[in-house]
């Protein structure tokens, strides 16, 4: 048994008897393994028993889950309406340069801090009224 | 000196915890309460009543020593504060979030003290009595849900939670799972008691870290309390069109989140396939002060019409004093934007406000005198949605804003129904072709055989006709709202800010599509 395996096991172990268990499965996998890849799928399927198109069905709908582990630290970056009135756009050909292939940039649309955009996430910390220095700052700093 | 700071996510991005442990080194204690939702003034610093912000730790010492020009004067005489009618939010700013202490000392818990001794069906006829409506968005009366789930025979029912507040510009739900959880859950154990539902569910997107952890330190503290009933947290993974209950309930299930056909309605057939009652964060708030002795005719008091009671109106995006102002239905645009809100924070003049999140519509300034109402929203073909005002400047591209709204409906389409999966992607390329003036006739198109073909390719006003056949079409045809009303952010863009689709004659023959090559 490789080592994925293994992990992926002990998480599904853990959360026997829960209801409707899969999703909080998958976050722990991801969270583990920075993905949920096809032998991970393959191990899921198999403790539930349920197909392995049926795991993959889910995995690819939602948009937490990788098919493939990105070392890069990753920086997401609201850009949705709210942002976008306070002038996200306008910052990001300078996110994009400071970024580089360093680091991931990646969209979402909401962080809920609507009053005081531009917002962006790094890992669990949100970060508020972003200008072009303060993001460029928070892009160079992210590990 | 106790120095009150707010731990809500808003006020921790803005550098709440290092203002923290800059008091604290000065020996002094600091309490992390919920936030009063002024969020221009986040950081904000309170001591004995008095506000300070937007705090930096520059500010600090000039804080301690009374010299502070960042002092906003009594914090609960602030006009922001003194105009709203706060029954949802009462406690915010005054408590501390998991503190039990704090929560039963401003009167948590009675609401599910006195429904378990009234029993079901008084809780469910003081409900009705309430008015209260569902705040997520359609508005359905939440007492007519929970007596058909209460009717319903079964062996397990379920009262879950939607917490799944995908919507720009709206963090009410936020607001209260970070910063008065309990009230959350006393609500939900209300729900079980009328209903007969044993376990609970808090369905909370995975953007809200710090709500998940704070609804997770508030159930493991009181367990104890709503026993026999129990609740979960359940974390969602990204998906916008999760918020939509039958979507939701297939992802609690742990299937792809895609939209169930109805009926079979959740409220008899729900999470597998047991009677469920799926509630808004906003609607299950409300009840324990509608179930306080009295309190279902003083909520039925407030508002208009028929909506009743007090919203958690949202102001945000580039409006100078943005935050949370609940009050009673009946408030105008024209207030909420200007008297209230103070404008846009740029200080330009405003052009459009989308109430509602993604899929409301745009509002022009002409019609800011609409009352806050779910009817007269309908009539102006807008809709209140969660209650989420968004403010635009008039450098805003409306065009730009139309075609983002058919782009994210093409992001997050759960792919179910085809005016929504396929509609919204032809959307973009019809919005795209009408911004660029039109295209010329393609390869096809020109062949001798194409008898019937334009061969002067296509003008925009014919794509405007195509494009409001398609928002037609994905209003009624779509499964669920966010095909259904993807359209209300288009069409009313195209009606208000018509300039903004077409482009000026001198750039019209430059940037025509042209397909023939293809």
């Amino acid at each position: 048994m490789s080592t994925t395996e293994a992990r992926v096991a002990e998480i599904v172990a853990e959360h026997a008897g829960q209801e409707g268990p899969l999703i909080p499965i998958l976050h722990d996998v991801q969270h583990a393994l920075g993905c949920v890849d096809a032998e991970a799928e393959a191990v899921i399927a198999n403790a539930l028993n349920i197909s392995r198109a049926d795991v993959h069905g889910v995995v690819s709908f939602y948009h937490d889950f990788k098919p493939k582990a990105d070392p890069r630290p990753e920086v997401q970056i609201c850009r949705a309406e709210s942002c976008k009135s306070r002038g996200v756009e306008d910052l990001m050909s300078a996110a994009k340069a400071a970024a580089g292939e360093r680091v991931k940039l990646t969209t979402v649309y909401c962080l809920g801090l609507c009053s005081a955009g531009p917002n962006a996430r790094v890992g669990d910390r949100l970060h508020a009224r972003l200008d072009s220095a303060a993001l460029t700052e928070l892009i160079e700093n992210a590990r | 000196m106790i120095v009150r700071i707010s731990d809500d996510a808003l006020a921790r991005a803005l550098g709440a915890d290092a203002l923290t442990d800059a008091f604290a080194r000065k020996g002094h204690e600091v309490h992390r309460t919920s936030s009063w939702g002024m969020h221009w003034l986040e950081p904000l610093v309170e001591i004995d009543g008095m506000g300070f912000g937007p705090a930096t730790l520059s500010d600090v010492d000039a804080i301690l020593d009374g010299t502070s020009p960042k002092a906003i004067g009594e914090i609960v005489e602030h006009p922001f504060i003194a105009r709203q009618q706060r029954l949802t939010f009462a406690r915010a700013g005054r408590t501390r979030p998991t503190s039990l202490e704090d929560y039963e000392q401003t009167g948590g818990w009675a609401g599910l003290r006195r429904a378990r001794q009234i029993g079901s069906e008084q809780i469910i006829a003081e409900v009705l009595e309430s008015g209260l409506r569902g705040r997520g968005g359609a508005g359905f009366p939440a007492g007519i849900k929970w007596k058909t789930v209460a009717g319903a025979q079964a062996d397990q029912k379920y009262i879950v939670c939607n917490a799944d507040e995908g919507d720009s510009g709206t963090f009410a739900d936020r607001m209260v799972m970070e910063g008065d959880p309990y009230q959350l859950i006393e609500g939900m154990a209300i729900a079980g008691e009328a209903v007969g539902a044993t376990q609970g569910y808090i369905y909370c997107r995975s953007e809200y870290p710090d709500a998940i952890r704070k609804l997770r330190e508030a159930l493991s503290l009181c367990a104890g309390i709503i026993a026999p009933f129990r609740c979960e947290v359940r974390e969602g993974a990204g998906a916008y069109v999760c918020g939509e209950e039958t979507s939701l309930l297939n992802s609690l299930e742990g299937k792809r989140g895609e939209v169930r056909a109805k009926p079979p309605l959740p409220a008899l057939q729900g999470l597998f396939g047991r009677p469920t009652v799926v509630n808004n964060v906003l609607t299950l708030t409300a009840i324990p002060h509608i179930l306080e002795e009295g309190g279902a005719a003083i909520y039925a008091n407030l508002g208009m019409g028929r909506s009743k009671g007090t919203m958690p109106i949202q102001l945000a995006g580039n409006i100078k004093h943005g935050g949370l102002f609940e009050i009673a239905f009946g408030i105008t645009l024209r207030e909420l934007i200007h008297d209230i809100g103070g404008g846009t924070e740029s200080g330009r003049p405003v052009k459009a406000v989308q109430v509602g999140g993604p899929l409301g519509a745009y509002i022009h300034p002409d019609q800011f005198d609409v009352k806050f109402d779910y009817e007269e929203y309908t009539a102006i073909d807008a809709l209140i949605g969660h209650a989420g005002i968004t403010v635009f400047d008039d450098t805003a591209d409306m065009g730009g804003m139309a075609r983002f709204a058919m782009e994210f409906c093409a992001a997050e389409s759960c792919g179910k129904c085809t005016p929504c999966r396929i509609g919204s992607t032809r959307g973009v390329e019809l919005i795209d072709r009408i911004r660029a003036g039109g295209r010329k006739a393609d390869a096809v198109e020109v062949l001798p055989v194409m008898h019937n073909a334009s061969k002067a390719g296509r003008a925009p006003e014919q794509d405007v006709a195509l494009l409001t056949d398609l928002c037609e079409t994905m209003k009624f045809g779509s499964l669920c709202a966010l095909g259904g009303f993807t359209p209300y952010p288009v069409m009313s863009a195209l009606k208000h800010w018509p300039e903004d689709f077409f482009s000026r004659e001198g750039e019209k023959a430059e940037k025509v599509l042209d397909r023939s090559g293809a």
